[in-house]
């Protein structure tokens, strides 16, 4: 192989190394364009970080939603954790306070952080928490039992074919996440 | 075969040299033959590592119940066996034919980059042999699909670390092949060789390249995100860190869908390449077929998510991905009618790699077919994660890539080794694989549509007839693949007789590689050819 053409497959050889090390970066930078589809698009109901505050709504009082409450944990996460009551009527427009329990069963400190989901997903956008033990990681001292009020709104704009809301809660044991 | 010395006057001219003596020329080789033979010889040691993992798998769906392994291993195999597959038998075979026939297809003394090429294949060795050892570790092998879909696959134990870089390796490795394959095709192509009169299968090739080093890095990226979320804390795909398991999916299927491409243009290039010198006549519509390569490619790319219609995507994304999954058969489709056609009236004969060549375009296009129903979004509901997608891929990559290996193996053994192979036991292998893989795989297809899941060790009662069928059909099939190791090696060693440079009849008038003595010398095309083939066009 010649001098002259040596180096010109050594400089395509490197180009192509570089158009790897992009598409490496590619797959990175799906990480954020993901959320902003799902953000987009209204799917996949993910931890919302601002908490607004209480916005007035008209009550609507000839309208009765059904919101229906789902605990559990993740795996083997050592808590137990139950919420008052199983679901309850509500009005749009109306704020209501529903109490979760939750029970560290160990003798050691756990950290925790609950994930939130709701069904339908999109009905996602009409259910407005503005207290949520969600909002932020728990921390539970030796057998600490907490309680742990959750304040919501359905919006009155909930499109009618909705008449059942389901919001179920996963607590995730973080106990070993150092960033944490 | 002595090179001509007039081109260079740096000090090494190792142009001179035949091969080395004894066992380190096999590993310091820097010869694209040699290098072509040592990734054929392993992927075809693969196949049989994978194989016997396929006829574990079959073992144990022989009849109902739990009989021979435990569900983890059983899960492990069927992990282990698609990962041997892909990664240690189809791509690595396919790496191996580039070597051999991309410089003699395009008139080159040799691959671009000799060296990066030995590292390319002693990486994909390592990372092969550090995914077996996984086997062995506490834990067992990763048993959570070749997917390795979290949460799932980060409950694996021991072999975690050492799947993840196992994956590392091979995709280094064929990024390095990928490159040189580019390199090649661009910089060394023999005077008068333009790029629409390049053989097929260096077209496809040169599509596929690009193709990988485009997907190989995402799927580097994925793993490390699993990797970092396992060992660094990070929450790419944890839920409880405000990440996502279905965001993998998406960064996996990016890669994954090229990723099939990755193993099926090459074949078609095999396929443009083996059909029109025993029809006797042109490849029909040279230049569609190269578009239609060119589409496939770039459809691959915008297509992923019909691998997740029931993850929960938005409606407007079902039908996005439905309608565009869709479109992919219509440049399937040129070519396919493109090989109908070039057999179309042509003098045919039915040497062992036209058997398997025309056994690839019926049976590919079944499998292409059950491919189009399942891009219907409604309906894949009922196929997803059945038999009838087991049944799908593999009709589109065993009686597909697998088959037209093994025609490709007929057809260049007597130019790589100078001998012609048995071509009465050839004819054998061909109708019992024929045969045999229908039987294998084509019940599949009802034991999908009746509701059998993929991935289990146990099922119902009712899937047991048609399991049992699928697996007689899987030991002939196994079995009969010995034949074409015996033939290998009984052509290598003499086969039924010396033969010409031309092999094939007139074959020197489609491509190259057929103007060069057989067996080929060790260095060819010191200097460029005087004029290249024109049979194409």
């Amino acid at each position: 192989m010649s001098e002259d053409l040596k180096r010109k497959n050594t400089k395509l050889a490197q180009k192509l190394v570089f158009v790897a090390l992009l598409m490496f970066g590619f797959g990175y930078a799906l990480v954020p364009i993901y959320d902003v589809l799902c953000d987009i698009t209204g799917q996949n109901a993910k931890l919302k970080e601002a908490v607004e505050a209480d916005q007035a709504f008209a009550v609507d009082e000839s309208r009765e939603v059904n919101v229906e409450f789902i605990t559990s944990v993740n795996e083997s996460t050592p808590l137990d954790f139950r919420v008052e009551t199983r679901s309850m009527k509500v009005h749009p427009g109306q704020y209501y306070t529903v109490n979760f329990y939750a029970k560290n069963n160990l003798a050691v400190p756990l950290k925790a952080q609950a994930i939130p989901s709701i069904t339908p997903g999109l009905a996602e956008e009409f259910f407005k928490k503005v207290q949520c033990f969600c909002f932020e990681l728990q921390t539970f001292a030796a057998r600490e039992e907490k309680t742990m009020p959750v304040r919501f709104v359905v919006n009155p704009r909930l499109p009618e074919r909705y008449k059942t809301i389901t919001l179920s809660y996963t607590f995730f044991d973080r106990t070993n996440n150092t960033e944490n | 075969m002595s090179a001509v010395v007039a081109e260079h006057d740096d000090h090494h001219d190792h142009h001179d040299h035949g091969p080395q003596k004894g066992v380190l020329r096999w590993i310091i080789t820097t010869n694209h033959k040699d290098i072509g033979t040592l990734y054929l010889v392993f992927a075809l040691a693969m196949f049989f590592v994978g194989g016997t993992m396929a006829l574990i798998i079959r073992s144990e769906l022989f009849e109902p119940g739990l009989q021979f392994v435990d569900p983890n291993f059983f899960n492990s195999m069927t992990t282990m066996h698609a990962l041997v597959m892909v990664f240690g038998a189809v791509m690595p075979a396919f790496v191996g034919l580039a070597n051999w026939m991309i410089p003699m297809m395009i008139g080159a003394p040799d691959m671009a980059l000799p060296r990066m090429n030995n590292m390319s294949f002693w990486m994909l060795v390592a990372g092969v042999l550090l995914l077996a050892s996984t086997l062995f570790m506490e834990g067992g092998a990763p048993s959570a699909g070749w997917t390795l879909y979290p949460p799932l696959v980060l409950q694996t134990g021991k072999a975690f670390p050492f799947a993840i870089f196992s994956v590392h390796m091979l995709g280094i490795s064929s990024i390095m092949g990928a490159i040189n394959v580019i390199a090649t095709i661009f910089n060394m192509r023999a005077p008068g060789m333009t790029l629409m009169k390049m053989p097929l299968f260096v077209w496809t090739w040169l599509i596929t390249a690009f193709l990988l080093i485009a997907i190989m890095p995402v799927f580097a990226g994925a793993v490390t995100m699993l990797l970092t979320d396992r060992f660094f804390d990070t929450s790419f795909f944890d839920a409880a860190g405000g990440g996502d398991p279905v965001l993998y999916q998406h960064i996996f299927w990016f890669f994954g869908h090229p990723e099939v491409y990755v193993m099926i243009l090459p074949t078609f290039g095999v396929a443009s390449t083996i059909i029109p010198v025993f029809a006797r006549k042109p490849l029909f519509g040279y230049s569609s077929m190269v578009y239609a390569t060119g589409a496939i490619a770039f459809l691959s790319f915008i297509v992923w998510a019909h691998h997740m219609f029931t993850v929960g995507l938005p409606i407007a994304g079902e039908l996005y991905f439905m309608y565009a999954t869709m479109l992919i058969a219509i440049p399937t489709g040129v070519k396919v009618f493109n090989w109908t056609a070039t057999m179309w009236k042509g003098s045919m004969t039915f040497e062992t790699p036209m058997l398997f060549s025309i056994a690839f375009v019926v049976l590919f296009t079944m499998g292409g077919f059950t491919g189009l129903m399942m891009s219907v979004a409604p309906v894949d509901f009922q196929y997803h994660d059945t038999y009838f997608i087991v049944a799908h891929f593999h009709y589109t990559l065993v009686p597909a890539s697998i088959f037209i290996l093994m025609a490709a193996g007929y057809y260049w053994l007597p130019k790589w080794t100078g001998n012609m192979y048995n071509e009465k036991i050839g004819q054998l292998h061909f109708w019992l694989s024929a045969i045999s893989v229908n039987i294998l795989f084509f019940p599949q297809h009802f034991l999908g549509l009746a509701g059998m899941p993929r991935r289990i060790p146990d099922y119902a009662i009712q899937f047991a007839d048609w399991n049992m069928v699928s697996s007689i059909g899987a030991f002939i099939y196994g079995f009969s693949q010995l034949l074409f190791v015996y033939i290998v090696i009984d052509t290598i060693r003499g086969g039924t007789g010396k033969v010409s440079a031309e092999v094939w009849e007139d074959a020197s008038k489609h491509s190259l590689e057929w103007t060069v003595p057989s067996p080929a010398p060790y260095h060819t095309f010191t200097t460029p050819p005087e004029s290249i083939p024109t049979e194409h066009f």
